[in-house]
């Protein structure tokens, strides 16, 4: 008997994937599904801060995908590693900081060091030609295989008729006239092959795979890095700049502020790492205050987080300034206008 | 077999998950490990999480803001 072919299928949550691994698993290939998570990924989380999602949460559709096809899912913790992607990347950002063609590269690479060490044969994506401006043009698809050393072990099922003949198909693993020539931005192949494949329930995420592909989370990456005077960042910051109102009303510092309950829950959190302010004469919401700010900064800052207080029509509000690691003082304030907040102000 | 703990407070999905599942590739078959969450979304994703890669749901109790979903390791090859 010939030996059971493996493959390790780059499992997004979205449907080509999906797709490309159930065209693979039906030649009879042992498929497993890996998945990275880079800390910016739509996937998860957001969903989990905000208080009318919280009683519903949303399925994690990598693991939703996986269960569908019958596979096992390794998730992999890439937080670290993706900065120097996301910061040095080779060949630059797409329309936002997108990295695309640097991050398919890396994810690639890893697929390609994962599937040496458990002895798999190739790997799988449900990458389509011409699909996406950047990362999936006719020309840089064998970049991808190129870079990440992976070279013909890479399987892209749904073009693959489009490309050149990979290890798998040459070795007769694989047979090429059961793969796909799909190209283009049309989704309408897909929705065939997924009805033909009895697929019907999946998801569509709009856009890109993760945040940095979104203009108003760019432009707040770029703010911070931008206020820090170096690119540094953690998980944490990824993760603040998905939650609440975002204004900087000084270079040096801004504010974080919590619009619903559940954001107040999540910014709770983070009270031992950032200056916080919190009205106690009116309901209101809590804010963190992330940067440098002197006597007048946090006079400023108490008078905007009133003006989002239910007092922000009182003459004065009194609100609790607590520092990282100092004494907690009550300021009493006249909320600002809300004309007096520059638009300039939000990021 | 034993039991383990895992604190996964203030992580959001799917990071209790990836935290769950590099403790589980540590532990032997048969070991219980209790990982307790503060994202809902965790009473979806490591359940999801065990039927596909083969270990057991023994149980999910909530609390106030918490919840606890507790495993136990299966026969699995390589975690
Ligand atoms: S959208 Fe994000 S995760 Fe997807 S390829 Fe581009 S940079 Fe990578």
């Amino acid at each position: 008997m010939s030996k059971q072919r493996k493959a390790v299928a780059l499992i997004s949550g979205g449907l080509d994937s999906m797709l490309a691994t159930r065209v693979v698993q039906e030649q009879g290939i042992h498929v497993e599904g890996i998945n990275f998570f880079t800390g910016f990924c739509v996937e998860g989380h957001t969903h989990a801060i905000r208080r009318q999602e919280r009683a519903k949460p949303k399925r994690n559709n990598a693991l939703w995908v996986a269960e569908q096809l019958g596979i096992r899912l390794h998730i992999v913790d890439i937080v670290d590693e993706y900065k120097d992607v996301l910061l040095n990347p080779r060949h630059g950002y797409g329309k936002n900081l997108n990295p695309c063609l640097d991050c398919k590269v890396f994810m690639v690479g890893k697929a390609h060091a994962w599937m040496r060490e458990h002895d798999f044969d190739f790997i799988v994506t449900g990458e389509v030609v011409g699909q996406r401006p950047m990362s999936q043009r006719s020309a840089t698809m064998p970049l991808v295989a190129e870079e990440s050393g992976v070279g013909d072990r890479l399987l892209r099922p749904l073009c693959a008729q489009r490309l050149a003949e990979t290890l798998p198909e040459r070795e007769g693993w694989i047979d090429r006239d059961r793969l796909h020539d799909f190209s283009g931005r049309s989704r309408k192949p897909q929705v065939a092959l997924a009805a033909e494949l009895g697929i019907e329930d999946y998801a569509q995420p709009a856009g890109g795979c993760c945040f940095l592909t979104d203009a108003s989370y760019s432009a707040k990456l770029a703010d911070l890095w931008r206020a820090r005077g170096n690119r540094e960042y953690d998980l944490d910051d990824i993760m603040l700049l998905k939650v609440g109102r975002h204004l900087r009303p000084r270079a040096h510092f801004k504010l974080v502020i919590a619009r619903e309950e559940g954001e107040v829950k999540f910014l709770q959190g983070y009270r031992r790492q950032f200056t916080h302010l919190l009205p106690t004469s009116h309901p209101g919401p809590l804010a963190l205050l992330d940067g440098r700010a002197d006597v007048d900064d946090l006079e400023l800052a108490a008078r905007i987080v009133a003006r989002f207080s239910q007092g922000r029509d009182a003459d004065k509000v009194r609100v609790e300034v607590v520092p990282t690691g100092g004494e907690a003082q009550t300021l009493e304030v006249a909320p600002l206008a809300t004309d007096a907040i520059p638009s300039g102000w939000y990021v | 077999m034993s039991r383990h703990e895992l604190d996964c407070r203030r992580l959001l999905c799917p990071m209790p998950v990836i935290r769950t599942q590099n403790r589980v590739a540590g532990l032997a078959p048969g070991d219980e490990l209790a990982v307790t969450c503060t994202d809902p979304g965790a009473a979806k994703d490591i359940p999801a999480w065990c039927r596909i890669n083969g270990h057991e749901l023994l149980g999910i109790e909530h609390g106030d803001d918490e919840l606890v979903v507790t495993v136990r390791v299966g026969a699995s090859e390589d975690g």
